[in-house]
């Protein structure tokens, strides 16, 4: 069977990196249909991912955050009968080509949900001491809530098969939604498998998430889990 | 009688009375909606009956262990108020939830939209 991909890309105030990102995907994949969810930019965002030939945008009416920004990719796909979804980021630190090592896994039924780590070969140097700290604290308490070693909870590049974009339609988590959409995938018993991949630095813009706030954003998160494991699946067997 | 009731009871007796003709007149003005006037009412009507009973307000402050009777008042009023923002909590992360979905689907819509305009 013909499995239909589509790439998602969440995009907000990414007029800087957009373009390339789109241009370097469709040269690597110039059939694979793409899909721009531009979450209420104030900038050229959606105009200039419009402005490329077989990109698509949908425009979130304001700014709703990456969780929102997904899951509207998500529906999108569902919506359209496709039966795999790639995410990347807008901001073009994930390598396009790497789409594969991910893509395979989940096309031959080896995972459900893929997840590209930048932590699983040490090959990545990583900017903040600080913030790499706070990602293993949640990396570490996550593995050992599901019961499987996450390196990396909170990369944003990941490839999802029809079962998974159909759960994760139903309910997707808002505000940390990477760690949690681990939490619930694996709550749900969902195959999820990381994979090495390489990290491109940021080209332009500044990162959601600043040092200062990273230990905000960690007693957060650790709420977040915490409270995750006291619900009961969506999904009763698998 | 009347003379004999502490100032701060007449404050509480006429406090509660004003609080529950504010709300009932923002309820026939349709400003408020009547669910959302319940709790209120409640809260008002639970204020009035312990200013307008000094024994009973005095009972519940027994119970409570709280000497000061008129802190049993403020400390029932409290509670009214709290449990009324948890209220008002939920019922915005209902709209929260209702608003987000409401924005993917003009988005999704807005999209198919203009794709069916450019076919035409």
């Amino acid at each position: 069977m013909n499995m239909r991909k589509i790439v998602i890309i969440p995009a907000y105030n990414e007029e800087k990196n957009i373009g390339n990102v789109l241009r370097e995907l469709k040269e690597c994949w110039p059939d694979c249909d793409v899909l721009v969810i531009n979450d209420g930019s104030l900038d050229g965002t959606a105009p200039i991912a419009k402005n490329v030939p077989g990109v698509t945008v949908v425009s979130v009416p304001f700014n709703s955050g990456i969780g929102v920004a997904v899951q509207t990719g998500l529906m999108y796909a569902k919506m359209h009968g496709y039966h795999v979804a790639i995410r990347i980021d807008g901001d073009g630190q994930h390598n396009p080509q790497e789409i594969t090592k991910l893509l395979d896994p989940v096309m031959n039924g080896e995972a459900d949900v893929a997840i590209g780590s930048r932590f699983l070969e040490r090959k990545n140097a990583y900017p903040s001491i600080i913030r790499r700290i706070g990602q293993k604290i949640i990396a570490s308490l996550l593995s050992l809530v599901i019961g499987k070693r996450i390196t990396d909870s909170t990369s944003g590049f990941r490839v999802y098969n029809e079962n998974a974009i159909d759960l994760l339609c139903a309910y997707y988590p808002v505000d940390y939604p990477e760690p949690e959409e681990i939490l619930f995938l694996a709550k749900n018993n969902f195959i999820i498998k990381e994979f090495p991949v390489s990290i491109i630095n940021r080209e332009q813009g500044k990162s959601s998430i600043t040092a200062v706030r990273s230990a905000y954003y960690i007693i957060k998160i650790l709420l977040v889990i915490l409270i995750s494991i006291l619900r009961t699946p969506i999904i009763k067997s698998r | 009688m009347i003379l004999n009731i502490p100032i701060f009871q007449w404050a509480g007796i006429i406090g509660s009375l004003v609080l529950i003709v504010f709300i009932l007149d923002l309820v026939r003005r349709r400003k408020l909606g009547e669910n959302y006037s319940l709790l209120w009412l409640g809260i008002a009507l639970v204020f009035f009956l312990f200013s307008l009973s000094k024994q009973l307000l005095l009972y519940v402050a027994n119970v409570l262990g709280v000497y000061y009777a008129p802190a049993a008042l403020f400390l029932i009023l409290i509670v009214g108020l709290y449990m009324l923002s948890v209220h008002f909590s939920l019922i915005i992360s209902g709209f929260r939830e209702k608003i987000t979905k409401l924005s993917q689907e003009s988005a999704l819509l807005k999209e198919e939209i203009e794709k069916l305009k450019e076919n035409k």
